[in-house]
């Protein structure tokens, strides 16, 4: 790791290149990865935290101290004036003053000019974004809603589409290329301009506010069908023709022989489609409207108040809602990789 | 049981004929061999007994049952591809054992017939590797395992040795032709290369832009190739073929005249040949010789090869190749005498169909 993070042209030396080559990468890296720390930090910052005014990168909290008779005080520290350097509980702000009390000695009551003081904060991560994320919100009627409309529709994508591109590169039949292009056609289309044709087909069939009006809408995919095609056009007929030669019948052929074939350009598609449905927006948002029916994004989306909305909780959400996902493509990326080197330009 | 015989079969794709009118059969039992250059339609004269290419007229009948419209996999055959077509995913006992499966023959029946095959074809420490693992030959012995186990009536072969490197040819020819012998199951085998089609058939098929040329035991087709094309395909090193035209006719023979090399007695019967036709005159290079007195043929050596127990002299004008026994002291731009025995010489008349010699059987 340490060999590889410092790798440079073989020279033996630091060139000026490799100099210029980390710089750069290290400034690719903050600005990709940048937003994504800045996220992952701030889902643990307390509401007051993520409100305060210049923004820290890490989750501070203002500390507070219990004053009998007073209850619960912010802590500040004096920074000017006759009490710089104490600490004192903060009882109350009026316009440009404050009021204070020493929690040694509570019955003083200290007035202060705002700009005299300053919090006292330390590092603290508000876990709680998350615990209570669980318990306040119907989280996991959302993320069962997502798991199931993305595997489910996952499943559905790679059998349907691997049946058509079976058909379509290992069949000879008249109109082949035609349909196929009609297929390809389709991906020219904006999906927003077909989105109120494609409600009202939903809303006909009942599909609305239940998951299978997602699922379905979704199955087939132009990209799904010539990213499958191009890779089965590349396994040889014979092997098609042996397994005829054996007896196979077609659909043995597709399930036995293309299939297990394919894999590597199943895993792309896989893939593309979990992460198309998991972070799928629009269409979920036309088609499901009961909150109970909502996945991830919608809720996310559904944070977002009017009047208000809670940060924390949004943040947190947020972060919940990219974890599958990063943690499916970690693990698969390699196949991705292999998958689109061996599938997309053959 | 497993004879085969094809009636009138012909395949065009769109306005294309690639198989004109194909008649012959093929006794149970045989091993037959279709041969000719690329783009003669032989792969497609197999791939049309074995089901996976239709017929656009005549019939094919596997012991004497018609069956153009039956599925590949119900004719009862099983074949071989060039590339062995094994399935890469699955191990080499899958591979065998999968048509069987594909029929629902039971456990135990599979597990019996994939070890026999494997016995047979010496697979038995490789049943549990997939096909990527082996060699070229181990691989050709598992599609040939594969097919062994479906106990077909006919095992078709499409150029299963041309993957193989040259040593290892020699052996699997070997091994086929002894598999033959124990399984005497009927075999046809498509190869472009006339030494494998003359070591291993019985009968051989000789085809030329998807038109049967000659039909016959391997020494039948040598001894007396039926035309031009066959006379210059099987053999090797080919047969010498020189134009000329007929100088006389009578009853000893044809006597044919090769521009600017003289006369030549040979022992073709000419009865509609008349003085001045053109005829092809065809000799073997081992047929030649460089003593006697009939049928001199001068020339220059043009070059030499030496390949130990024997060589091969090569003559510029005319275009002859000579194989001697032995090693020669030819060397390049000795002049030479040639003589050609007139009942060694083959005679094609002008559209290259062999004339009877004497001696030959009606």
């Amino acid at each position: 790791m340490g060999r590889f993070l410092t790798a440079t042209r073989g020279l033996g030396r630091w060139d000026w290149t490799d100099w210029a080559a980390h710089l750069y990468l290290i400034l690719g890296m903050l600005v990709m990865f940048g937003p994504v720390a800045w996220l992952g930090l701030s889902s643990l910052k307390s509401e007051s935290g993520l409100q305060a005014f210049p923004p820290t990168l890490l989750p501070y909290e203002q500390s507070s101290v219990v004053v009998p008779g007073r209850g619960t005080l912010k802590l500040f520290r004096v920074v000017s004036g006759e009490h710089a350097g104490q600490e004192l509980g903060e009882l109350r702000r009026m316009g440009l003053q404050s009021q204070l009390v020493d929690p040694k000695a509570p019955d003083t009551i200290i007035r202060l000019k705002l700009e005299e003081r300053e919090p006292v904060t330390r590092l603290r991560a508000a876990w709680e974004n998350y615990s209570e994320l669980f318990g306040k919100f119907n989280f996991f009627g959302y993320f069962w809603n997502s798991v199931f409309i993305t595997a489910v529709a996952t499943i559905l994508t790679l059998l349907v589409n691997s049946m058509s591109a079976f058909a379509l590169s290992k069949y000879r039949f008249s109109g082949r290329d035609a349909v196929f292009l009609l297929m390809l056609a389709t991906l020219m289309i904006p999906p927003t301009i077909v989105l109120v044709p494609n409600y009202l087909i939903a809303a006909t069939l009942g599909l609305t506010n239940s998951p299978w009006g997602v699922i379905w809408p979704a199955v087939a995919t132009p990209t799904g069908v010539f990213l499958l095609r191009q890779y089965m056009l590349t396994l040889p007929d014979e092997l098609i023709e042996a397994a005829r030669m054996d007896n196979a019948s077609e659909w043995r052929i597709y399930w036995r022989i293309i299939l297990p074939l394919s894999a590597p350009a199943l895993a792309v598609l896989a893939i593309f489609s979990v992460m198309w449905r998991w972070n799928e927006f629009l269409w979920p948002m036309v088609v499901l409207s009961r909150s109970e029916s909502f996945t991830l994004p919608l809720a996310l989306n559904a944070f977002q108040g009017e009047l208000a909305t809670q940060w924390n909780f949004l943040l947190a959400m947020t972060v919940v809602t990219l974890v599958p996902i990063t943690l499916i493509f970690a693990v698969l990326q390699k196949h991705i990789t292999q998958g689109i080197a061996s599938a997309g330009v053959k | 049981m497993g004879s085969l015989s094809l009636r009138d079969v012909v395949k065009s794709f769109g306005d294309v004929k690639v198989i004109h009118e194909v008649n012959f059969d093929i006794p149970d039992g045989s091993f037959t061999v279709f041969v000719g250059p690329s783009g003669c339609g032989k792969s497609t004269l197999l791939r049309m007994i074995c089901g996976l290419e239709g017929v656009t007229s005549g019939d094919i009948a596997i012991d004497g049952t018609r069956v153009n419209d039956v599925a590949a996999a119900r004719r009862g055959l099983a074949m071989v591809f060039q590339s062995y077509a094994l399935y890469p995913h699955m191990t080499v006992y899958e591979n065998m054992a999968f048509g069987l499966e594909n029929i629902a023959t039971p456990k135990a029946e599979i597990a019996r017939r994939v070890a026999e095959a494997a016995r047979m074809l010496k697979l038995e420490p490789y049943l549990q590797r997939k096909p990527t693992a082996l060699s070229g030959g181990q691989r050709q012995r598992v599609a040939i395992g594969r097919a062994i186990v479906r106990e077909p009536r006919i095992f078709l072969f499409d150029e299963p040795l041309s993957n193989l490197d040259a040593e290892l040819r020699v052996g699997m020819r070997a091994e086929l032709i002894d598999l033959h012998r124990r399984l005497k199951t009927t075999m046809i085998y498509v190869t472009h290369d006339q030494v494998e089609a003359m070591t291993m058939a019985d009968t051989i098929v000789v085809l030329r832009a998807g038109r049967v040329e000659q039909v016959g035991p391997p020494l039948e087709l040598y001894n007396r190739p039926a035309n031009v094309f066959v006379a210059g395909f099987i053999g090797s090193p080919r047969m010498n073929l020189l134009e000329g035209r007929v100088h006389r006719s009578d009853a000893g023979g044809i006597v044919v005249e090769l521009p600017g090399h003289g006369v030549f007695a040979t022992a073709a019967q000419g009865g509609r040949q008349r003085p001045g036709d053109k005829v092809m005159l065809g000799i073997r290079p081992e047929h030649i010789r460089l003593e006697g007195d009939l049928n001199p043929l001068a020339g220059v050596v043009a070059g030499v090869e030496q390949l130990g127990g024997l060589s091969y002299v090569r003559l510029a004008d005319p275009a002859v190749t000579v194989q001697l026994p032995g090693q020669t002291r030819l060397d390049f731009g000795t002049g030479v005498r040639l003589h050609l025995p007139p009942e060694s010489i083959h005679l094609f008349d002008a559209e290259g169909l062999a004339l009877r010699r004497t001696g030959d059987a009606a």
